[in-house]
């Protein structure tokens, strides 16, 4: 099997891919967006502490 | 009277500690991941090249790889956010309730999973993108459930007024996970019936069933990475004024 034969899945490449594409994206964000609010929050409660300290 | 040993006593107070659980979450972390990449490797590979091409729905069903697994977690994420419900309930423990907020947004994006995969299967074996039957519709209302939860979350300040309130509502809401699993059965629907969890023999051939068994299991392993990552984030805002997190800022 050639790997234009493996994209194209027998003629439901669209459904397919889609499908596997979007639980890419949706897996990702669930992993990413809590580590950026986190990273996000500790640099301001750091900013905030800096503050109150001078 | 029963006794309950020492060493789970002790384990409890341990695991219910903000600053513990803090630490050993991100110490477990990275080695789920590597699980977890390793297990979605191979199953990708075994899912999509080494399983052989259905004879009747040709390359379309292995959608089911990521629909089927989707489905099962989206209804094992209700339980165990339901389970951390009736815990934060009953012993008013603050990590429970930590667990059971963290879980709702992974919950919501496997049934939304569930439902679009679905759909993207349904479009060529069915020739419908969407029917009302039994099991789409009680699928759907598990997503509102799954946002229902959230948004009454964010919509109560006192986060631990609102833990109480998304509590009840979650295990109200349990109702419906029963009626999604039998739906096939008890109403003659488009969906078809189970192939997998039936007594017996599935009947699924091994080549095709182990992929999706390994993405089922590597599905179980994210939802432990996602849900720890949320709780570890929804704990440091949570504490922001506790000891431990100014400790924690020091070191950083």
């Amino acid at each position: 099997m050639n790997w234009q034969e493996f994209f194209a899945m027998g003629g439901y490449a669209f459904y397919v891919w889609t499908s596997y594409g979007l639980a890419l994206v949706i897996l990702l964000a669930n992993i990413i967006l809590p580590i950026l609010q986190r990273k996000k929050f500790i640099r301001e409660l750091m900013l905030r502490n800096r503050r109150r300290e001078q | 009277m029963f006794l309950i040993p020492d060493a789970v006593v002790r384990l409890y107070h341990r695991m219910a500690s903000p600053p513990h659980f803090y630490r050993i979450s991100g110490r477990i972390i990275p080695w789920l991941s590597y699980g977890f990449l390793l297990l979605l490797a191979y199953g990708l590979y075994a899912g999509l090249y080494l399983a052989p091409t259905d004879y009747q729905q040709g390359d379309s069903y292995r959608i089911i790889y990521i629909h089927v697994p989707s489905a099962w977690m989206s209804l094992f994420v209700y339980i165990m956010m339901a389970v951390a419900g009736a815990i934060a309930l009953i012993w008013r423990m603050k990590l429970a309730e930590v667990v059971m907020i963290s879980s709702a947004p992974i919950g919501a994006s496997f049934t939304f999973l569930a439902l679009v995969t679905g759909s993207l299967w349904g479009k060529p074996m069915w020739g419908t993108w969407w029917v009302w039957d039994a099991r789409l519709t009680s699928e759907l209302i598990l997503l509102f459930l799954y946002l229902g939860v959230i948004g009454l979350y964010g919509a109560i300040d006192d986060k631990r007024t609102a833990s109480r309130a998304v509590a009840i509502l979650a295990l109200v809401g349990v109702v419906n996970i029963p009626i999604i699993h039998y739906s096939v059965e008890w109403w003659n629907t488009l969906h078809q019936g189970p192939t997998i969890t039936k007594l017996g023999k599935p009947s699924i051939d091994v080549s095709m069933l182990i992929p999706l068994l390994v993405m089922a299991l590597a599905f179980h392993i994210f939802y432990f990475i996602a849900m720890l990552q949320k709780a570890r984030t929804e704990l440091l805002v949570r504490e922001r004024n506790a000891q431990w997190v100014a400790q924690l800022m020091e070191v950083e």
